[in-house]
């Protein structure tokens, strides 16, 4: 690994998992057969859930619209298959674990496209407006995991000024390689997608931030931007939550996402990973809705790890069950083991948000102990936050505490519970006591 | 073999799903080997005095722990994560070498049964329960604790600097000669509670735990610091023996250091933040500069760490990291 190049990083906490993301950094992406049978769930996406468009026994071209967006703040899901509607009904959504509406399609084996989509057009005489609503009309959501709806961003209240877009390169989860693999693979249709999201936003300062373990990435890129003094590449420490948008417009502008609900656009900033850039990019240049992306496989449960391109609605046990599932396996994660979800079942679609799979063999919880205040949480807490403690008012529902404390500032990352040496389930307890504070300020909502 | 889907057990956790290898066991043990250094010296100065106040001392603790687990309905398991361990093994060390079998004793007991189990256990003790015990063995037997004529410990060269010694090279009567740095840095013929006379072990002992990321170096370096500032700063009295304005000497004297690198950073005890811990640590070297230079105690390490101790809930409360993008002064906390 080159050592000797500049690194940018955050100002404080955060930690450095082991990676193990050797095993398919090395693999190109494959293209997956399209699966016999998808079912295309109303909700992937942050904001309402859309409705669904078809009814049992239609014909669907591939790309058609087959679940509308519920308002500005919500995304469209489009068929992944051409074929027929077998059914709409309840399938599990692998981010909550709840049953939400589905489309479910059987696949005809004909991939026929919905007339005018998937067709190059002149994306150079598009205005933004026009470049934003393509966006939006391909149900384009960020693929990093947190799948808000991308037009949202692209699209800035009058008031902002927009000044840098990152393409977010950092892929700082141990384990996923598949925006590693785009960098390297794609790296001008990235550099492309950047420059339509400038024009979008009206920004003049072009961002790609990658991590120094994919040194080769870097490479590229500052070959392939040697003549683009607007875009600037730029190597950033390997510490986890790098990729965290908050923590790269810091480690890249010196700027401060403001807390208590503010955007990175308040700071003149746009940020989207590598798959939702090139997502864009497709949506824009070629008219061509999201139903397919791309995710690693891997894992020490997994017999034949690698990079695929699976659609969107494509069963996860089919998925692993291909790759092999070895004996000992006792943990199947959707995401990275620093933020993703441990799923119930194997059988689950997949969703726009998914980029990793990981199998593990003899997975535990450790058992927990008593609090030690060592301040580990404290000194690692990317956000400045006292873990331990909003944990410990969680654990007491005091619910006041926690708040006052800022739990709901915390995003989540686990660098807290990560170095906790009593192996608190910190995480856990901010996650219950976010959801309670929510149900019981509806509740007080509806009463009063 | 490959598994089918059935024979799938999955484990549901919440993420992250993967941990640091750190565990409080290992914590605690790491700090006992880093003991070693000290406790070996120890037991070449005083010799088997010392050895029956460590064993009485680590049994009393650890059967204290055991009882205390059973009567909490706690995992008795929880007895072999080192915590009572490391208690029994600093109150030995803080103790002096010629202690009757009771004082270890009844210190072991009331330092995990009081101070520790009372209060709720492992992270919820509001006191450092070696020092605790120490205090409170203190008012008990002060004769043993204060009064007593110490037995004189070995030398590693030279003729021995007394038959019979006072408590500490600190000691504000009597008749212990000040002696040289280099000796009160080994611990070479000086007298002491049992395993706070070897400077150089108890340094090389930090030094390891800072290392391993297990004390925060701010608290040494600060309360260090803030006592050789101030015992070199404040004005002596009228009857001050000869040390008394030298830094050095108080710094390399007494409990300083295995209070510093042992004591004040215990982590239940102790501020969760940076800055916190910096301030916990300057209010340590005050309070022990204020006793040393003005009270009627030679020593006061183990005041300091507890009064501090007991202001450590207020610390937390008040010194807050700054939260991220947090443009507006910090909410003043409200009251519990």
């Amino acid at each position: 690994m080159a050592t000797d190049v500049e690194t940018l990083t955050f100002r404080q906490g955060g930690v450095h998992p082991a990676e193990h993301k050797e095993r398919t950094s090395g693999l190109p992406l494959e293209v997956s057969e399209p699966p016999a049978e998808v079912a295309v769930l109303m909700v992937q996406h942050i904001g309402a859930p859309a409705s669904p468009a078809v009814k049992k026994g239609d014909r669907v071209s591939k790309g058609q619209l087959v679940g509308e967006a519920q308002g500005y703040i919500s995304a469209g899901v489009h068929a992944p298959v051409s074929g027929t509607v077998k059914a709409v009904e309840p399938r599990i959504y692998n981010v909550t674990g709840a049953r939400v509406p589905a489309v479910v399609i059987e696949n005809d084996g004909e991939e026929r496209w919905q007339e005018g989509l998937n067709q190059p057009r002149d994306a150079e005489r598009m205005d933004a407006s026009h470049m934003v609503e393509a966006v939006q009309e391909c149900g384009v959501v960020g693929l990093g995991g947190a799948t808000f709806p991308a037009h949202v961003k692209l699209n800035p209240p009058a008031d902002t000024t927009i000044t840098d877009a990152f393409v977010n390169g950092t892929e700082c989860e141990p384990y996923v390689t598949v925006d590693h693999r785009l960098m390297l693979e794609r790296t001008e249709d990235v550099i492309d997608g950047l420059r339509l999201i400038m024009r979008m936003v009206g920004a003049p300062n072009g961002w790609v931030g990658i991590e120094m373990n994919k040194p080769d990435a870097v490479e590229a890129f500052g070959r392939a931007l040697a003549d683009e003094p607007a875009i600037r590449v730029v190597p950033l420490e390997v510490r986890y939550p790098q990729g965290a948008e908050q923590q790269l417009i810091t480690a890249v502008t010196g700027r401060e996402v403001p807390s208590q609900g503010g955007l990175p656009l308040d700071v003149g900033c746009v940020v989207h990973n590598v798959a939702t850039t090139l997502a864009v990019r497709e949506a824009v240049r070629l008219r061509r809705p999201l139903i397919e992306r791309p995710l690693t496989v891997t894992g020490d449960g997994m017999e034949r790890a690698g990079n695929f391109v699976e659609r969107i609605g494509a069963n996860l046990g089919d998925i692993i069950r291909r790759q092999g599932v070895r004996e000992g396996t006792n943990q199947i994660i959707l995401g990275g083991p620093m933020m993703g979800i441990a799923q119930g079942t194997s059988e689950v679609p997949l969703v726009k948000g998914n980029n990793c799979i990981v199998l593990r063999r003899g997975a535990v919880v450790p058992p927990q102990r008593h609090c030690i205040r060592c301040g580990r949480c404290v000194d690692h807490c990317p956000l400045g936050l006292m873990p331990g403690e909003i944990s410990i008012a969680c654990e007491e529902r005091d619910w006041d505490a926690a708040v006052e404390l800022g739990m709901l500032e915390c995003k989540e990352c686990g660098c807290c519970a990560y170095v906790c040496p009593a192996k608190r389930r910190i995480v856990h307890l901010i996650k219950f006591g976010k959801s309670e504070l929510r149900r019981r300020r509806a509740q007080r909502k509806e009463g009063g | 073999m490959e598994q089918t889907n059935a024979d799938m057990q999955l484990l549901v956790s919440s993420s992250p799903h993967v941990r640091e290898p750190d565990t409080i066991r290992g914590i605690m043990w790491q700090v006992v080997i880093a003991l070693l250094p000290a406790v070996a010296m120890s037991l070449y100065f005083f010799d088997l005095a010392a050895l029956k106040v460590y064993a009485i001392s680590i049994a009393a603790a650890e059967a204290a722990e055991l009882v205390c687990l059973k009567m909490r309905g706690r995992p008795l398991a929880h007895a072999a994560d080192g915590s009572a361990f490391i208690t029994g093994l600093l109150l030995a060390m803080v103790l002096p070498p010629g202690a009757a079998w009771y004082v270890p004793l009844v210190g072991g007991v009331f330092a995990i049964a009081v101070a520790k189990h009372a209060f709720g256990g492992l992270g919820n003790n509001i006191w450092n329960p070696a020092l605790a015990a120490r205090i409170f063995l203190q008012f008990a037997y002060p004769v043993q604790i204060s009064l007593s004529r110490w037995p004189a410990p070995r030398v590693l060269w030279g003729a021995a600097h007394d038959v019979v010694t006072a408590a500490s090279p600190l000691a504000k009567e009597g008749a212990a000669a000040p002696l040289s740095y280099l000796d009160l840095l080994l611990g070479n013929g000086v007298p002491g509670c049992i395993g706070e006379t070897c400077k150089v072990a108890l340094i090389v002992g930090g030094v390891f735990l800072i290392a391993r990321s297990i004390v925060d170096w701010r608290i040494p370096l600060f309360y260090i610091g803030t006592a050789f500032v101030l015992t070199w700063l404040l004005p002596t009295g009228a009857h001050a023996r000869a040390w008394s304005a030298d830094p050095v000497y108080h710094v390399l004297a007494g409990g300083l250091m295995i209070g510093a690198f042992f004591m004040a950073t215990d982590m239940v005890t102790t501020p969760v933040t940076r800055r916190g811990r910096i301030i916990f640590a300057v209010g340590c070297g005050l309070i022990v500069s204020l006793i040393r230079r003005y009270g009627g105690y030679p020593e006061g390490v183990a005041y300091s760490i507890v009064l501090m101790n007991t202001c450590t809930p207020l610390i937390d409360r008040w010194v807050r990291p700054r939260i991220y993008g947090s443009t507006t002064p910090k909410p003043v906390p409200r009251e519990a």
